[in-house]
């Protein structure tokens, strides 16, 4: 029987109901994802994914096979995390008033976490040594941040995108190119059959001294790639599979160049030798690849979160355990914080 | 029922218009924004940002987050329905409860739900003519976007 104290973790910031036991030495327990079919299964069908109220419906179920297949009580919890911020609103809320609820019933302190610092935490839960200081990359299909991160207590966001995150890209582009979401995966296996080199893309802000991100005027040049430029008179090559394939891979390739050009920057502008990439995004092949290669040349030390870390979890609320080591507890005021805070805030 | 075309040359003209939707925003102005991928839709909105008094360059796109909120000399209430499913799920969001509130609410893919939003509203449309060229058609459907129409028009 082990000693070691346990805490909750719970996330609910957009589409996915989540919980974790997560274990003083940062071992998790149990980490259940409301998106798993078994869960659909017990609601009757399909969750609706964005509504509040399915968060609502979900969360206890979601805590309590969490805390089962833990084979632990609430009672021997030391602590309750919650993502507080960035994410929907009224999603966010369902996970903060569940917490609320766990750590006054229970007497035990509360701790807010932010997803995306957390998301670059999932980095640490697999390292060999500490990963901090370092560049933090979270790159979904809600965020293209850029942070640099001192301690599990200290990220200062350097950039993010000025209109469209990555992630939102590839849905986009998807959808121009007729492929089922999400378009990352899809847009990804497309690419495999084209040549990145057929169509030369602009790389938006490749070159540019801010750590920013633009990705709405790269698709909108998908668009005018695939179907032409409404009221020209120039003609555009017929659609076929293979021009598709190369629409795909050129567009992955711009992408691709333009996020590691700017970890690459970072870890300029910081002095860090440590770059920790998470997110949904983190998952895209073309991506890890070339991030390894810019590893190997430049001479830094590359940390890819895990796949399944990579999209919304609560195990990557171990982070909750450095929070509870230096204090930072929250009281009953605690709220909601939907949008991000900027550079420069 | 009123309407006033606006053509563009460029995005510097889209910003012009934007910023001046947003100088002459009301509280309770509800603009539903129409328009294909690559239209200008989030261009457009942080231009009617910018007019509310609010840094353009932290308008991103709400896509993901389907609302965001912004604080400028009035509220600005960001809505995308591009991933949404069906009608319950926008409904799910409370978005009435904005609609009908103080602040200004701008709807991207407006047309997807158009039994949500308020009768009473301004309707942008934007047509893509050429690499930057684009139309914006703006259509008021009640007393209360018929003013606003009315004074964009006369502002311009």
């Amino acid at each position: 029987m082990t000693t070691s104290r346990l805490l909750l973790a719970i996330e609910s910031s957009c589409d996915e109901t989540a919980a974790a036991v997560i274990r003083e030495d940062g071992t998790v327990l149990s980490n259940i994802v409301a998106s798993q079919a078994a869960l659909h299964e017990k609601f009757g069908g399909v969750v609706p994914e964005v509504a509040s109220r399915a968060h609502l419906e979900r969360i206890l179920p979601v805590i309590d096979d969490t805390l089962k297949a833990a084979n632990h009580k609430l009672t021997e919890l030391s602590a309750i995390a919650v993502m507080t911020e960035p994410g929907l609103v009224g999603s966010l809320l369902v996970g903060l008033t569940a917490a609320k609820s766990l750590s006054w019933s229970l007497g035990i302190p509360l701790i807010p976490l932010n997803h995306i610092e957390a998301h670059i935490y999932a980095c640490e839960m697999q390292a060999s040594e500490t990963i901090f200081p370092c560049v933090g990359f979270v790159v979904s299909g809600g965020h293209s941040n850029l942070y640099d991160c001192r301690s599990a207590t200290d990220f200062q966001l350097l950039g993010s995108t000025i209109d469209d995150a990555a992630g939102e890209a590839f849905d986009k582009v998807a959808r121009i190119l007729d492929l089922p979401y999400p378009g990352g995966p899809s847009v990804a296996r497309l690419a495999e059959t084209g040549d990145p080199a057929a169509i030369g893309f602009p790389r938006p802000l490749l070159h540019d001294k801010r750590l920013a991100f633009s990705f709405s005027g790269l698709k909108t040049a998908v668009m005018y790639e695939a179907f032409g430029v409404p009221g020209s008179h120039k003609s555009v090559p017929e659609l076929t599979e293979q021009r598709r394939a190369d629409i795909a891979a050129s567009f992955q390739a711009a992408v691709v160049d333009v996020l590691v050009g700017k970890c690459e920057q970072a870890l300029h502008h910081t002095g860090h030798k440590t770059l920790c990439v998470g997110g949904g995004v983190a998952c895209n092949q073309l991506l890890r690849e070339r991030l390894q290669r810019s590893s190997t040349k430049r001479g830094y030390r590359l940390e890819l979160a895990p796949g399944d870390l990579c999209t919304d979890n609560a195990a990557m609320g171990a982070i909750a355990w450095r929070l509870f080591e230096s204090g930072k507890f929250a009281d009953w005021n605690l709220d909601v914080t939907p949008g991000l805070v900027r550079a420069g805030d | 029922m009123n309407s006033w075309s606006f053509p563009s040359q460029s995005p510097t003209d889209t910003r012009r218009l934007g910023e001046l939707i947003g100088t002459n925003a009301q509280p309770g102005t509800v603009i539903s924004l129409v328009g294909n991928l690559g239209a200008g839709k989030t261009q457009l909105s942080a231009a009617i940002a910018a007019g509310l008094g609010i840094d353009p360059a932290e308008v991103s796109s709400p896509t993901f987050m389907l609302i965001q909120e912004y604080e400028g000399r009035l509220p600005l209430f960001h809505f995308d329905t591009y991933r949404l499913k069906d009608i319950h799920e926008f409904e799910d969001l409370g978005v009435e409860e904005y609609f009908y509130g103080d602040g200004v609410c701008l709807v991207e893919w407006g047309d997807r739900f158009p039994e949500l939003l308020p009768p009473d509203l301004l309707r942008i449309a934007i047509d893509i003519c050429g690499e930057t060229e684009r139309q914006f058609e703006l259509t008021s459907s009640g007393p209360f976007s018929d003013q606003l129409l009315d004074t964009l028009r006369a502002e311009n």
